[in-house]
């Protein structure tokens, strides 16, 4: 998301407020017809050429989408219509591993963008999702010989089916919720990681999230196995052009975080205010691993996602720190699950959302501790910005607690951008502007800090996009 | 010798939407002078400091502020900010996740239109903060955050050094401080008025700060206007025989 000044210039003087607004040409390989039915799922397993379990998975989870009902808590999901998306968009015939052989029009859009640069300077691999498909990756060579495997999805299936086979859809199981469901039966893209025992990434591995076209659903899944001991930090970004007509964002994201491992899975999103985001995240953490969930919510229509984290070994730790943004006719409805599953374990959670121009944001939360979870430690604080009348926030924690030995704290907080914090900054010399978006950093700065510098950077001044303009 | 700044209240009146505080209230500072508004409490002291620097809870009814003559009756805070004018607040707010040191620097490069670099700045600050008593891990605390009572006054003088105003209204800047953090705020109150020449409208409620910082005016206000001035013994008698002498001959 870092992006490069001169396209920085084209983007605000071009689209204004959302800079990711612009929509690429390109003439797709493939695309499904919109309804959403067995014959749909079948050609979409065929077009990958997949294995004939994971063709009757998708079936079945079809089978279990149609049977669940809507959730009738969270945002409005009645505006979905489910029989005019796109499900299925493959814009060129495979993967690339070299830009020079993607399509032109969709090099500008992830050049645009800033992530070619980013590329080049603080990424140890990237892989480049368009609508349906991963249409580049690329992964440092050094990592390929200890073993990294960094793939899409797809090519992951069928070149390592075993990982699949032992873990596929097993932290999140199609029958977890109806968009999970979804996900499982029309799946496409996403990213498959596997860093091998002992081995450390320390550079970030990135994945890219591009949505083109109008009207479609964009349904990645992606895999992350750390193998003992070993660390992997992976950035995923998510963008979507500007259009009248509703989009699904759906994807579902499982991880396993071995014993003495640690994954920290970083969000940045900034969707177009036409998108509904429902994204299931889940993470398996065993003895002494570590899972930490940085997200960062700007954009969409609704957004509803509550990254989760089971500590099911001895000592495991989980963190969530996430920042939430809901902004004119639109719903954060964002939180966080933890799952005590195990004596010793801690977890952290810190929530902040900014409501503003009659913006919704929600906190939902979950901690369970299980019977037998000894000596567990949790901590949750959320804190909402409200920058006016219209904006309203939300907190809805839950807690389950089945055993007696445990120490949890939980905090909330709601504050406004108060005239006495205004005048106090206006009066140094400081524009209102300033001083407002000043005020909104500064209450985001400790989830900023979570953030590899360059993306930091580049957060803060979508903060103070996002501030043009909302205070007078 | 005529004064380098002026900064003139003319017959003004405000208050908030209900009820009328400032009554035809003038006054003339020069740059170099440094004047002491006393008063019970109540008498409208802190609002004539926050009406002058232009706070949105107040409104003028009438009357004038001119600043080097210009009329800055209307201006927003800011921008009598970048014109020279500085307040230092009773209770100083705090921001959470600002630091101290890059707000300044905001500040700073917004008023003068320049661009100073971070560590050029830092030096700056760190001199101010070395007379001030302050610790460098202060100065990179966010605004004001986890501040003593004594530590937020101290931060307000220290942005008083970095901004050098042409003016600057100080209200009860010796309040909640011990006598020593009043000893260190006073003398760098004296030294940056010495180098800079601004002119220094205090608010105090003792005698106590006047012995570091010699008014050359001293004024009583009495329900929203000056009822006395005087010179530097006002402030003493005051202290010693109260406001009621004054306020009965009304």
């Amino acid at each position: 998301m870092a992006i490069p000044k001169r396209t920085k210039r084209l983007i605000d003087t071009t689209f204004g407020d959302y800079k990711f607004g612009f929509k690429s040409k390109v003439d797709n390989y493939f695309v499904s017809h919109k309804h959403l039915d067995n014959t749909l799922v079948k050609e979409i397993s065929e077009q990958k050429k997949e294995p004939l379990w994971m063709t009757e998975f998708r079936i079945k989870s079809l089978e279990i989408f149609n049977k669940k009902p809507l959730p009738t808590w969270g945002g409005d999901l009645s505006r979905i219509n489910f029989n005019t998306l796109h499900y299925y968009i493959k814009p060129q015939d495979s993967t690339k591993t070299a830009w020079n052989k993607v399509d032109p029009n969709i090099q500008e859009a992830f050049d645009t963008l800033g992530i070619r640069e980013a590329e080049k300077e603080f990424l140890a691999g990237l892989g480049a999702q368009f609508d349906s498909e991963v249409v580049y990756k690329s992964v440092q060579d050094a990592l390929k010989d200890k073993g990294v495997i960094f793939d899409s999805t797809d090519n992951a299936l069928r070149e390592h089916p075993e990982f699949f086979k032992e873990y596929f859809g097993k932290i999140v199981p199609a029958n977890d919720n109806k968009f999970a469901a979804l996900n499982s039966a029309v799946w496409s893209g996403g990213t498959f990681i596997y860093v091998p025992k002992g081995v450390h990434i320390d550079l970030p591995l990135q994945a890219y999230f591009r949505m083109n076209t109008e009207n479609m659903g964009q349904f990645e899944r992606t895999l992350i196995i750390a193998d003992e001991g070993s660390s992997v930090h992976y950035i995923e970004g998510c963008t979507a052009p500007i259009s009248s007509s509703n989009s699904l964002h759906a994807a579902v994201v499982e991880i396993i975080v071995k014993k003495n491992a640690k994954v920290k899975y970083t969000t940045l999103q900034d969707w177009a205010h036409n998108i509904y985001n429902l994204v299931t995240k889940r993470a398996f953490v065993y003895e002494n691993g570590e899972m930490i969930w940085v997200d960062c919510n700007m954009g969409s229509r609704l957004t509803m996602k509550y990254p989760a984290i089971y500590l099911l070994g001895q000592g495991a730790k989980g963190e969530v720190h996430s920042l939430a943004i809901a902004s004119k006719n639109q719903h954060q409805d964002a939180g966080s699950k933890i799952v005590h599953g195990a004596p010793n374990t801690s977890s952290l959670v810190s929530a902040k959302s900014i409501s503003k121009d009659g913006g919704r944001s929600s906190y939902r939360g979950l901690v369970k501790v299980n019977k037998g979870a000894k000596n567990i430690k949790s901590k949750i604080s959320c804190d909402a910005l409200i920058l006016d009348k219209n904006s309203r926030s939300d907190t809805y924690p839950l807690m389950k607690i089945d055993e007696e030995e445990v120490s949890i704290a939980h905090e909330a907080t709601v504050s406004k951008i108060g005239e006495e914090e205004l005048f106090y900054l206006m009066s140094r010399g400081i524009s209102e502007q300033e001083s407002s978006s000043m005020i909104v950093n500064g209450f985001a700065e400790p989830i900023i800090k979570h953030l590899p510098m360059e993306y930091a950077i580049e957060l803060n001044r979508l903060l103070e996009l996002e501030m043009t303009g909302s205070v007078g | 010798m005529t004064p380098k700044h002026t900064l003139e209240i003319k017959s003004l009146y405000a208050g908030t939407k209900d009820k009328k505080i400032i009554k035809n209230l003038s006054l003339k500072i020069n740059s170099g002078e440094i004047h002491v508004i006393m008063g019970r409490n109540g008498s409208g002291k802190s609002t004539l400091l926050n009406v002058l620097m232009g706070h949105p809870k107040y409104e003028i009814e009438k009357g004038q502020i001119l600043l080097n003559r210009k009329n800055i009756t209307k201006l927003s805070p800011d921008k009598k900010a970048e014109d020279g004018l500085f307040m230092s607040f009773q209770h100083p707010i705090e921001i959470p996740g600002v630091s101290l040191t890059n707000f300044l620097r905001t500040a700073k490069n917004s008023i003068t239109k320049k661009h100073i670099s971070p560590i050029e700045f830092l030096e700056q600050i760190k001199k101010y903060a070395k007379l001030l008593k302050m610790t460098d891990s202060q100065i990179e605390r966010s605004i004001n955050q986890g501040f003593s009572g004594g530590e937020k006054k101290k931060s307000e003088i220290l942005q008083m050094a970095i901004l050098e105003p042409k003016f600057a209204l100080l209200d009860e800047i010796d309040s909640g401080l011990d006598i020593d953090a009043l000893k260190s705020v006073a003398n760098a109150i004296k030294e940056i008025f010495k180098k800079t020449k601004m002119g220094l409208l205090l608010i105090t409620h003792y005698q106590r700060i006047l012995n570091y910082i010699t008014p050359d005016f001293v004024h009583i206000i009495h329900d929203g206007k000056i009822i006395k001035s005087g010179g530097k013994t006002l402030a003493r008698e005051l202290e010693k025989n109260g406001y009621e002498k004054y306020i009965s001959k009304k």
